[in-house]
């Protein structure tokens, strides 16, 4: 167990594969970055993986003070254990206050695994992260500066605020896509801070036989436009209406994970706590009557246009632009005005 | 060879239908308006080691930790053909995080020494998915998490596919393991009538206690004797049979705690009405384009 310090440090773990970091972990730095200021602690990030040094550069830039830095070959490619341990290591040396995860396949994986090892705290899918003070009702006692781990819960229908206060590190995962993309800056560098860990090849509990990829057939989250059709849209053949307005826009086909289930479209294209979040300059919303967990998804969304025949669907609370009527009338009006306008 | 399965099982609230009474007025989850099923990808995980029965030989556990109610998901696991059951209930396991969760359960299946423990990717009412491999660090097993399929069993040897994410990856580990399953993995069978007939009588030790208190006639040795007799008394291990050390149980082992329950208030913005008409709509396009929005 490791003991309360107010002096440690905020982490993120940086997470790569094949050399490319994640952009989970440059949202996580810009998030790490406001959190250590208000702590005034230093931000650093962890940085595993098989010479993969050059990536220090654009952690640097992107906010963080130091990387500690730990190459092996045995950690070319992700594996629970390995990570796991030097992890693990590396916690109890430095001794962190706050350490970070995108909640990724990996980072789900991981965190949970190093969480058991630390007899630490984790709090898994954050959605916002934040710096304050609890009180205990009964005793009145009070703990300052502590992480606010903010997250849904019960299927989106509440959101729970969870700390921890006796035992560090506050360790948590963070959603993709929650928290806004920084800019760099060139002009800043992190200090790299080798971290040698001997690892053996009984570290690696598993053996990868094979390994497949394949890239998402649409990047929602870099779409500064998302038109999204949900079950109302009907069909498979309707769901050309909304492929149409995107095309007209320059924006990406979305979808509520409805639409998705019924087979209108990939799954690629899913809005929503169990699907992609996101953050686009115009969000409309066509046959979407705007279940919380599809809210959860898309309330970031700075316009939103929203289209359905049902004057009480609750996607009107949120929306900017409120268009009560058939789906099949208005689209084609959109696509008419935008063409002529645009 | 055959192959001693442990199952790790959740009795959850129902998220998807969420009501009106579901909300207390404070805030929090009345979780005795919601109707309480099996967690989903539990089932997914039971079906995986049915499966591995079927082909291997062995046997399947089923162990759940939870209120009394909670045995209601183990009669469920032996409709659909788990052979033996346990459910984990003392009130000192109350308030128990992931954390204190995964201690307790790790203290119950080595008590079994499996060969192989399945559990759903993560349960719908936290989402987490933090159970499983924290279950495989206290017994310092390896994970393989979101299991889609085993693709072969050989002795001590398992090879399956994983997905992760965007894709998949073939992976081979020595058992034991533990696996954490998701709900593409394969359709979960539905309870034979028969097995049902048998088990739906099926009860443990402090559910014929809570008749007892209703009706007095009752006799609970009695029963619980006659029910073992037919095998149909469901096992009850609490933390002393575990052998647990209480500093990692509960509200002292979590380290975790809730600062605050807030229920989701959507938020109300400033909304304008466009009519459904050419002419209406071409001047939000046009607001749209004035503001930058759009083009």
């Amino acid at each position: 167990m490791i003991e309360v310090n107010k002096q440690g440090e905020v982490w993120v773990f940086a997470e790569q594969h094949a050399g490319t970091l994640e952009d989970t972990s440059i949202e996580l730095l810009s998030k790490g970055r406001q959190l250590a200021d208000q702590l005034k602690v230093p931000l650093a990030a962890v940085l595993l993986g098989d010479r993969v040094e050059p990536l220090c550069v654009r952690l640097g830039q992107y906010g963080a003070d130091k990387v500690y830095l730990t190459e092996h070959p045995l950690l070319n490619h992700y594996q629970t254990s390995s990570y796991a341990k030097v992890l693990d290591e590396l916690i109890h040396k430095h001794k962190p206050q706050i350490v970070l995860y995108g909640a990724t396949p990996v980072g789900r994986d991981l965190a949970p695994r190093v969480a058991s090892a630390l007899k630490a705290g984790l709090t898994a899918d954050c959605t916002d992260l934040q710096i304050g003070r609890h009180e205990i009702p009964s005793t009145g006692k009070v703990y300052e500066n502590l992480l606010l781990q903010i997250r849904p819960a019960f299927g989106g229908n509440i959101i729970a605020t969870i700390i921890n206060y006796d035992r560090w590190p506050q360790m948590a995962t963070v959603r993709e896509g929650v928290m806004p993309m920084p800019e760099p800056n060139g002009r800043r560098k992190a200090q790299i801070v080798r971290e040698n860990i001997s690892l053996l090849p009984d570290d690696l509990m598993l053996e990868i036989l094979a390994e497949h990829r394949q890239p998402k057939k649409v990047n929602l989250k870099a779409s500064r436009i998302i038109v999204a059709g949900g079950a109302g849209v009907g069909s498979k053949e309707n769901f050309k209406l909304i492929w149409d307005l995107a095309h007209c826009l320059g924006g990406a086909p979305g979808a509520t994970r409805a639409a998705v289930d019924l087979g209108f479209i990939d799954r690629d294209h899913q809005v929503g706590q169990t699907g992609t979040t996101v953050r686009p300059v115009l969000y409309i919303a066509v046959g979407i009557s705007g279940a919380i967990q599809h809210q959860a998804g898309m309330s970031g969304s700075q316009k939103i246009i929203a289209i359905n025949n049902d004057p009480e669907a609750p996607i009107f609370q949120i929306a900017h632009y409120k268009i009560v009527g058939d789906l099949n009338q208005v689209v084609p009006m959109m696509i008419k005005a935008i063409r002529e306008k645009v | 060879m055959a192959y001693n399965c442990v199952v790790l099982a959740k009795q959850v609230p129902d998220t998807k239908r969420i009501t009106g009474q579901a909300m207390n007025e404070d805030g929090t989850v009345n979780r005795a308006a919601l109707p309480a099923i099996f967690n989903p990808e539990d089932l997914n995980a039971l079906e995986m080691a049915l499966q591995i029965k079927e082909q291997y030989g062995g046997k399947v556990t089923v162990i759940t930790m939870g209120l009394p109610a909670a045995a209601e998901i183990l009669r469920q696991s032996l409709y659909r053909g788990a052979d033996g059951v346990i459910l984990i209930t003392d009130k000192r396991c109350a308030a128990s995080d992931t954390l204190a969760t995964s201690y307790i359960l790790s203290c119950a299946v080595r008590k079994l020494n499996p060969d192989i423990v399945l559990c759903g990717r993560q349960a719908i009412d936290g989402d987490t998915a933090q159970v499983g491999p924290q279950v495989a660090e206290k017994l310092g097993v390896p994970q393989i998490t979101y299991t889609e399929k085993i693709l072969n069993l050989n002795g001590k040897t398992i090879t399956a596919r994983r997905s992760i994410g965007n894709g998949w990856q073939e992976v081979r580990t020595k058992l034991p393991v533990l696996l954490t399953v998701v709900d593409t993995a394969n359709e979960p069978r539905i309870p034979t009538a028969k097995r049902l007939m048998k088990y739906k009588a099926a009860r443990c030790r402090i559910e014929i206690e809570a008749m007892a208190k209703q009706n007095p006639s009752i006799d609970v040795e009695a029963v619980c004797k006659q029910l073992e007799q037919k095998g149909l008394l469901i096992r009850q291990w609490d933390l002393d049979i575990l052998g647990a050390d209480l500093k990692w149980c509960g509200r002292d082992g979590s380290p975790t705690k809730v600062h605050r329950i807030q229920s989701v208030v959507l938020t109300a913005k400033e909304t304008k009405s466009v009519e459904p008409t050419q002419e209406a709509i071409e001047a939000m396009i046009h607001e749209l384009i004035v503001d930058h929005t759009i083009g």
